[in-house]
C-alpha cells in the first residue's frame, strides 16, 4: 500500500514542481527502512567518525603527529603510545588521526570534482544524444579501457608525483564511471511521462534538466558516489604507498604504511594500523552503499 | 470412479507460506482429491486460489520457497510421500509422478540442448547408456508427434516454438512412463491452436498408458473438452467436486456459478456477459465466514459469520455452501475449526 | 558465430587507434621539457640534444606518430633510457612473471569466488550466507598492499610456512597471488551469488527438480551453467583491475614483473618504457575483453545464431 502511495505522490509531484511536502515523507521511509540495515547503519556511524576526526582529529591526538622522540623509536604499542611509535619515535594513533583529514580528505575531494563533472556530462549526454553523447561515452570507453589504479599511475606518471596530482588522477579516473551511470538514469527518466509533458508544456531545457531530470537521477548518484570515495581511498592510498602521491613525512595512511614496510617483522604495529585503518575506512564506504542502494532500489544487485 | 485403481489420494493438505518472521498464510487449506488410473482430474480456479501451491505440495518442490506442507497425507498407491525422504522422493519424481509447465519456453534450460535434457530425465530412472537414451528420447519424440526429432533433439530451446516446446517438455516427462501426470497450466501459453493439439496428445496419452492426469487450469473450456471430474478451489480450498456434465449442467457453488456465467456462448444472443464482482481475498487478509460472501450474490448473514463445511451431496458431488445444506448426504468433514 | 567473431573483432580497432594515439600522445602530455626532466641537472647541451635526437621528438608530430606506429608493428619499442637496453628484451621476463602471477590470481579469485557465491546463494539468509558475504565485501575493501603485508607477516615471518621473493617454485606465487585474486574474489562472490539467486527462480531449475535431479546437480548444471554468462562478464571486467593490482602486488613481495617494471620506470622518468608499458597493458586489457565477448557465444547459445 505505502509503494502505491509513493508512487501517486512521485508522480503528482513532478507535475506540479513542487516535492517538497512529499520528499519530507519519503525521507522518514527512506531513513527508517535504511535503520533496519544494522550492518549499513554501523557503516554508517563509523563514516560519521571518521569524519569527526578528520575535522578535530589533530587537535585530540595525544602527541604532536610530527615531533620526532629519538629515545623512543619503534616502540610496541602501551598505554602511553596505543599504537606504538614509528621509526622516528612519532606516535602511530596521533599519526593516523591527523591523516584522517588528509586520507579522507584527498579521496572526497577527488571524488566531488569528478562525480560533479561527471554528472554534467553524463546528463547532457543522455538529455541531448547525438554527437555530444558519443563523444562522452566513446570517451569513457577509453578512459575504462585502462583499469583504474594504472590509470591513475598514468596520470601520475605525466603529472609527476604528489597528492595534488594523486588527487587530480583520482578525479579523471571517477568521472566516466559517473557519466556512465547519469546518463543511463538520464535515459530512463527522460523516457518517463511527466518529462514529456513538461516538454509539451514549453518548459526550457534548462529548467527540465535542472527540475525534471536531476532529481529523478539523484539516487543512482548519491550511490554511485558512496562507492567511489572507497575506490578512491584504495586508488589514493596506493598511489601513495607506491612512493607517487603524499609526500613520505607526511601522516598519510597509505605513506605510512610504505615507510612501516621496511620493518616488517621487526615493528608488525607499523603495518598493522594504518592498513586496518584503510581496511575498515574502504569496507564502511563498501557497506554504506550496499545498503543506501538495497534501500533505494532493491532490483540493483 | 470407484471401479478404478486411485493412483494418487491426497488427503487433507494444508500449505502455509511464511511471509513475516512469526507471519505465515494458509495458501491450500485442507484440499482431499483422489486420481484414478486412466482419469483426468480438472483443478480449476482463479490465479492465486492454491491451484499450482498444491502441485508443488504433491512434488514436493516447496522446500526452496518459503512454503511448507504442515498437515495432511499424499498417498502415491498408498505409499505417503509426505513420509518420504528427500531421496525416495527423487526416485518419484520423473518416475512415477511427472509435471508439466505452463511456460515450456522458460522451463527448457536455455544452455542445453534438448538432447542433454531428455537424456538426462531419462537416464535418471533407467540405466539406460548414452545412446539407448537418446533413442528412447528419440522414440519418446516421435511419439508426442515431433515431425524430425533428429533435428529437434540437437537445437536449443530458443529455436523451438511454444508449441514445440511444450511437446518436449511432455515427450520429457512421460520418457519414464510415470502413473501420474501433473500438468500445472498446460496451454495457457500457447495459441489456440497449438492448444488443442497438445489437450488432444494428453487424452492420447492417457488413452495409450492409462496414465492419472491432474490437469491445473483456470480455462473452463479446456476443462469441459478434457475432464471426467473437477475439483473447483477458491482460496485455498475445495469450494465444490463435480463430474464434468453435471457441473456445467447445473452448478451447485456460487463461485462455480459465475464462473461458467462468465464464459461466453456462442448464439446465446448474450450481449454483455456477467462477472464475478470484487477479486481474489488477499490470503493474509481473509473475511472471517465464507470465503467467497464478500463477492457473492446470495451471501446471508450466515456467510458472513461462519465458514460452511463441505458438504457431501449425491453423484459424488461435494459443495462448500450453506444453500447446499439441505441436499447435503451428510458434511463432508468435520473440521470446521481447524480451517478457521 | 562467424560472422559474430569478426564482427567482435573489427569493433575493436578504432579503439586501438584511439589509444594508440593518446599513449603516443603521452610524451607530449608531459607539462614542461619531458627531455630537460628526463636529464640530470648537470647535462649538457649536447646531451640534451642527442636524447631528443633519440627520442625523435625532432620530427613533426604525424611523422613521429607514423614511426612510433612502424616501430610497435615491427616489435620495436625502443630503448631504455636506464640501462640503454632494447625494450623488447626486457619486456619478455618480466612478462612472464606477471603472465604467472595474474594467471594464477585469476585461478584462485574464480574458484574461491564461485564457490562462496553459489554456497551464499544456496543457503540464503543463513549464517553460511552471512559469512559468505562479510568475505566477499572484506575483499573488495581490502588493500591488497596491506594485505600482502600481513600474509608475509603471518605465513612467512612467523609461521615460515612459504617462502616470499622466490620465484623459482610454484610456492612463492600462493600468497603473491591470493593477495592479488582476491578483490576479484569478493566481486565474483557478489555477482555469482546474486545472479545465482535469480537463476534458482528459474523455472528450467524446478523442471530440473521435478525430474527428480538431485539438489546439487540442479544447482551445478541448470542453475550454475546458466548464471556462468554473468561470471564470466565480472571477470573480464575485472581482469584489468587485475593487471593494475599486479603493481602493488609486484612492489610488495619484489617480484621482478611489468608492475615493478612500471613503478622503476617512473622514478626513472624512462618514457619509452612507460610507453610501451601502457601500450602492452592497454592491448591486453582489450584482447581479454574480447575473449570474454566472445566467450559469452559459446556459454549463451542465442547470441551465437543470432
Amino acid at each position: 500500500m505505502s509503494e502505491n502511495n509513493n508512487s501517486v505522490n512521485s508522480a503528482s509531484s513532478a507535475y506540479m514542481d513542487d516535492p517538497v511536502l512529499q520528499n519530507r515523507s519519503r525521507a522518514r521511509e527512506f531513513f527508517k527502512k535504511f535503520c533496519q540495515r544494522k550492518t549499513a547503519v554501523v557503516a554508517g556511524c563509523f563514516i560519521i567518525l571518521l569524519i569527526v576526526l578528520a575535522i578535530i582529529g589533530p587537535s585530540i591526538a595525544p602527541y604532536d603527529p610530527d615531533v620526532y622522540d629519538y629515545s623512543n623509536m619503534r616502540a610496541a604499542p602501551s598505554l602511553q603510545h596505543l599504537m606504538g611509535t614509528d621509526e622516528f619515535g612519532r606516535d602511530v594513533f596521533s599519526r593516523l588521526l591527523a591523516g584522517t583529514r588528509l586520507s579522507l580528505g584527498s579521496a572526497l575531494a577527488a571524488v566531488l570534482v569528478g562525480a560533479a563533472l561527471g554528472t554534467i556530462l553524463g546528463i547532457l549526454a543522455g538529455y541531448y544524444g547525438g554527437i555530444l553523447e558519443s563523444l562522452v561515452m566513446r570517451g569513457s570507453d577509453v578512459l575504462f579501457a585502462m583499469p583504474d589504479i594504472l590509470l591513475c599511475i598514468a596520470i601520475v606518471a605525466i603529472i609527476g608525483p604528489g597528492l595534488i596530482n594523486v588527487i587530480i588522477a583520482v578525479t579523471v579516473f571517477t568521472i566516466p564511471s559517473f557519466a556512465r551511470v547519469m546518463r543511463s538514469a538520464t535515459l530512463t527518466v527522460r523516457g518517463s511521462l511527466h518529462v514529456e509533458v513538461a516538454r509539451s508544456l514549453g518548459c526550457p531545457d534548462s529548467r527540465i534538466l535542472w527540475k525534471h531530470i536531476f532529481p529523478g537521477t539523484v539516487q543512482a548518484m548519491i550511490v554511485n558516489f558512496t562507492m567511489r570515495i572507497g575506490s578512491a581511498i584504495l586508488a589514493a592510498s596506493s598511489l601513495s604507498f607506491l612512493g607517487f602521491g603524499a609526500d613520505v613525512g607526511a601522516p598519510e595512511w597509505g605513506a605510512m604504511l610504505s615507510s612501516g614496510r621496511n620493518f616488517i617483522g621487526v615493528a608488525d604495529h607499523l603495518i598493522l594500523f594504518p592498513g586496518l585503518l584503510i581496511f575498515l575506512t574502504v569496507l564502511a564506504f563498501n557497506l554504506f552503499g550496499d545498503g543506501l542502494r538495497d534501500t533505494l532500489d532493491p532490483k540493483i544487485k | 470412479m470407484s471401479e478404478k485403481e486411485i493412483l494418487l489420494d491426497v488427503r487433507d493438505l494444508c500449505t502455509v507460506f511464511q511471509v513475516g518472521k512469526r507471519k505465515t498464510v494458509t495458501a491450500v487449506n485442507g484440499i482431499s482429491f483422489q486420481v484414478g488410473a486412466g482419469e483426468i482430474l480438472g483443478l480449476v480456479g482463479e490465479s492465486g486460489c492454491g491451484k499450482s501451491v498444491t502441485s508443488l505440495s504433491v512434488m514436493q518442490l516447496l522446500k526452496n520457497t518459503s512454503g511448507r506442507v504442515v498437515s495432511g497425507q499424499i498417498l502415491l498407491k498408498g505409499k505417503d510421500l509426505l513420509h518420504c525422504t528427500e531421496k525416495e522422493m527423487r526416485a518419484v519424481r520423473g518416475k512415477e509422478i511427472s509435471m508439466i509447465f505452463q511456460e515450456p519456453m522458460s522451463s527448457l534450460n536455455p544452455s542445453m540442448r534438448i538432447e542433454a535434457q531428455m537424456v538426462e530425465a531419462i537416464r535418471l530412472h533407467t540405466d539406460m547408456d548414452k545412446k539407448a537414451a537418446r533413442d528412447h528420447a528419440l522414440t519418446m519424440m516421435r511419439k508426442v508427434g515431433i515431425a524430425n526429432p533428429e533435428t529437434t533433439i540437437r537445437s536449443y530451446p530458443h529455436q523451438l516454438s511454444g508449441g514445440m516446446s511444450q511437446r518436449v517438455m511432455i515427450a520429457m516427462a512421460m520418457s519414464c512412463d510415470p502413473t501420474v501426470l501433473i500438468a500445472d497450466e498446460p496451454t495457457t501459453a500457447l495459441d489456440v491452436t497449438i492448444q488443442a493439439q497438445i489437450l488432444q496428445l494428453m487424452r492420447q496419452i492417457r488413452d495409450n498408458n492409462n496414465t492419472g492426469i491432474l490437469l491445473i487450469t483456470h480455462d473452463l473450456g479446456v476443462v469441459a473438452e478434457m475432464c471426467s471430474r473437477v475439483i473447483v478451489m477458491y482460496a485455498g480450498r475445495i469450494v465444490e467436486e463435480a463430474p464434468v456434465q453435471e457441473l456445467f449442467a447445473a452448478p451447485k457453488h456460487p463461485y462455480t456459478q459465475g464462473l461458467i456465467a462468465s464464459v461466453p456462448k456462442l448464439g446465446s444472443g448474450v450481449t454483455s456477459l456477467p462477472s464475478i464482482p470484487g477479486s481474489v481475498p488477499d490470503l493474509s487478509m481473509m473475511p472471517a465466514g465464507c470465503k467467497f460472501a464478500p463477492r457473492c450474490s446470495k451471501a446471508c448473514d450466515r456467510c458472513h459469520q461462519t465458514e460452511p463445511p463441505l458438504y457431501r451431496l449425491k453423484d459424488g458431488r461435494q459443495s462448500r455452501c450453506w444453500l447446499a445444506e439441505s441436499e447435503a448426504v451428510q458434511p463432508a468433514e468435520e473440521k470446521e475449526e481447524q480451517i478457521g | 558465430m562467424g560472422r559474430y567473431v569478426v564482427k567482435r573483432i573489427l569493433s575493436v580497432i578504432p579503439l586501438l587507434f584511439v589509444i594508440s594515439i593518446l599513449i603516443f600522445a603521452f610524451i607530449h602530455l608531459i607539462p614542461g621539457d619531458p627531455v630537460r626532466k628526463m636529464l640530470p641537472k648537470e647535462a649538457t647541451n649536447e646531451e640534451y640534444l642527442a636524447l631528443k635526437e633519440e627520442l625523435g621528438l625532432n620530427e613533426p608530430l604525424p611523422v613521429q606518430y607514423l614511426d612510433y606506429m612502424k616501430g610497435i608493428f615491427q616489435g620495436d619499442f625502443g630503448e631504455s633510457y636506464k640501462n640503454g637496453l632494447p625494450i623488447r628484451e626486457i619486456l619478455p621476463d618480466r612478462m612472464a612473471a606477471t603472465l604467472k602471477l595474474t594467471f594464477a590470481g585469476i585461478v584462485w579469485a574464480v574458484v574461491l569466488g564461485t564457490l562462496i557465491g553459489i554456497l551464499s546463494a544456496v543457503k540464503r539468509g543463513k549464517f553460511l550466507d552471512y559469512l559468505g558475504m562479510v568475505i566477499a565485501t572484506s575483499g573488495i575493501s581490502v588493500p591488497s598492499f596491506w594485505l600482502g603485508l600481513i600474509l608475509i607477516q603471518i605465513f612467512a615471518v612467523e609461521l615460515g610456512w612459504l617462502p616470499t621473493g622466490q620465484l623459482d617454485s610454484w610456492k612463492g606465487y600462493i600468497l603473491p597471488s591470493l593477495t592479488l585474486g582476491c578483490s576479484i574474489m569478493g566481486t565474483l562472490a557478489r555477482y555469482s551469488r546474486s545472479s545465482m539467486l535469480e537463476t534458482l527462480q528459474d523455472d528450467y531449475v524446478r523442471t530440473a527438480r521435478a525430474k527428480g535431479q538431485r539438489e546439487s546437480l540442479v544447482v551445478l548444471r541448470h542453475a550454475f551453467r546458466n548464471s556462468l554468462v554473468q561470471v564470466v562478464t565480472v571477470v573480464g571486467l575485472q581482469i584489468g583491475g587485475l593487471l593494475a593490482g599486479s603493481v602493488l602486488v609486484e612492489t610488495v613481495f619484489s617480484i621482478p614483473g611489468l608492475g615493478r617494471l612500471m613503478v622503476d620506470s617512473i622514478e626513472f622518468r624512462d618514457y619509452k618504457v612507460i610507453q610501451a608499458l601502457l601500450m602492452f597493458f592497454a592491448v591486453e586489457y582489450i584482447t581479454i575483453n574480447l575473449i570474454v565477448d566472445l566467450l559469452y557465444g559459446v556459454l549463451n547459445p542465442k547470441i551465437r545464431y543470432d
